[in-house]
């Protein structure tokens, strides 16, 4: 038996690291991988198991492998809203935002989250940024080569990042940190947990309602152990935490977005406010203002495959002879019972509904541009402002 | 009859000329949730080691080979309903398919079920 495509390892130099909680995972029989440069989880129980548990209660995902970024210092806003597409101007003290960092060209280096802080959290420091664990070198080496000497970037790695998820998870959380719970999707915060101190968002990559919690490395086994004594609550891998992103339509970084994709055929224009549309000054202005008028050349999609064999990525889409397309993420979805997948398409093939085709093994499987995201998404939005 | 193992995670039953194939314990543990097996058509022949089956996993595809040379005759199509056979019996309801085996001499270079135990102690 030979993997063929397994989550890829990240292809470093350097033997992998150990995350804070690496024995703590191996402890409840975490099967390790080796992901973004670290050894971590992949399951413990099962995926399916953990994946259908996180959908019905409260899920702990150690995503600590991720880059944790402060700034701070006089004209930050204006020099991050050159990096990022995104209104930073206008982001409220405790709010979060999705963005994205683009190259000269419009290119997608990464995607990320991106807050205000407030209250002294992070020593004092303006904003907080979380990006990808595999990019974040090459993302801190792009940014100190584009920021201003007056803006410190701080990369946080003495912290640790949990994730709680599910539609159980703001009743667990309650128990330890019931303020925490008043929160809604997108507001973050500064808490205390026995003398520790917790920056908490309202926020993640699985579809459900769930928190993401910045700890003191030196304090994360404490809560990992608090938060999985709780009934709601266990120990979720990064096979699940795969499978659940992808059926809330998702993207992830480096399998369905990367420099050659624009934020505009991501499907991520959501993103780059109106303010910032119409005034620019970010990389990749052009190239978002073009796609915006003309459309991009090809587009991310969610698919829909008949049968129960799944298109992983990779694989080529079609339609008759002609090749339109490619599978970016894809495998079988447990709460949709079937196989789904992500993926490009260009831009004549790309409206909801249109038959495709997908080789697989030599075969054509028929698959349709389905809407995103397969399952839907339940946050704890706030009514009405 | 006779088990056989292969250093990839197989397992085969001999009986008379007829060879019935599937994976082990260990390499179902391995694999994960099984979600869709791809078996080969009846009346393929397959030299020892070419690809004769897929298996899907949650995360993966991987390849069975064939652990010897030999003609399909029959397909367990049991798991085309059920894949997760595989993961909760397999090494008896979820045996993939049974070979017509070309050459008997090929059973030498596989292992008992000590030496395969071994083996997998040794991993």
């Amino acid at each position: 038996m030979t993997g063929k495509d397994d989550i890829p390892a990240l292809e470093e130099e350097l033997p992998p690291s150990e995350l804070p909680l690496d024995a703590w995972h191996r402890a409840r029989g975490a099967r390790m991988v080796v992901f973004a440069g670290y050894h971590m989880p992949i399951q413990y129980e099962g995926i399916m198991a953990e994946h259908a548990w996180v959908r019905e209660h409260a899920g702990l995902f150690d995503v600590s492998h991720m880059g944790q970024l402060s700034f701070s210092g006089e004209g930050v806003d204006e020099a991050l809203e050159q990096l990022l597409p995104s209104d930073i101007k206008g982001l409220k003290p405790f709010r979060q935002r999705y963005s994205m960092l683009l190259d000269e060209d419009g290119g997608m280096l990464d995607d990320l989250m991106v807050s205000r802080l407030g209250d002294g959290a992070f020593d004092g420091a303006d904003i907080y940024m979380v990006v990808n664990g595999a990019t974040k070198y090459d993302d801190i080496g792009w940014m100190i080569e584009h920021l201003p000497d007056e803006v410190t970037m701080n990369h946080m790695d003495e912290q640790a990042l949990l994730a709680l998820q599910g539609p159980e998870a703001g009743e667990a959380l309650a128990t330890l940190i019931p303020e925490a719970a008043d929160l809604y999707f997108m507001q973050s915060g500064p808490f205390t947990w026995r003398g520790v101190p917790l920056w908490v968002s309202r926020s993640g990559y699985t579809g459900e309602d769930g928190f993401e919690i910045s700890i003191p490395a030196r304090d994360v086994t404490l809560l990992a152990d608090a938060l999985i004594a709780l009934p709601q609550v266990k120990p979720i891998g990064l096979g699940a935490r795969d499978s659940l992103r992808l059926e809330a339509g998702l993207p992830l970084y480096g399998h369905d977005l990367d420099p050659r994709v624009s934020a505009i055929g991501a499907d991520l224009g959501f993103a780059i406010q109106k303010r910032r549309r119409e005034e620019g000054g970010f990389f990749g202005h052009a190239r978002v203002m073009k796609e915006l008028a003309d459309g991009p050349g090809r587009k991310r999609v969610g698919l829909r495959i008949d049968g129960r064999l799944p298109a992983r990525e990779g694989a080529a889409i079609y339609v008759g002879d002609v090749m339109v397309g490619e599978v970016t993420s894809g495998g079988f979805a447990p709460t949709v019972g079937a196989p789904i997948a992500m993926g490009w398409v260009s831009l004549p093939h790309s409206a909801i509904g249109t038959a495709l085709e997908i080789e697989v093994r030599g075969k054509r499987i028929a698959a349709a541009v389905a809407p995103t995201p397969f399952v839907p998404h339940r946050y704890r939005r706030q009514k009405s402002v | 009859m006779s088990r056989y193992f292969t250093d990839e995670h197989e397992w085969v039953d001999v009986e008379g000329e007829i060879a019935t194939v599937g994976i082990t314990d260990y390499a179902q543990e391995q694999l994960g949730d099984i979600v869709f097996v791809e078996l080969p058509a009846e009346g393929a022949t397959f030299e020892k080691g070419d690809d004769a089956a897929v298996v899907e996993s949650v995360k993966a595809a991987s390849d069975l080979y064939a652990p010897l040379t030999g003609e399909v005759v029959e397909t367990n199509g049991a798991l085309e309903d059920e894949p997760a056979l595989v993961n909760s019996d397999p090494e008896e309801d979820g045996w993939f398919f049974k070979l017509r085996v070309a050459n008997a001499s090929e059973l030498e270079g596989l292992m008992d079920e000590a030496a395969y135990k071994k083996f997998v102690e040794s991993l």
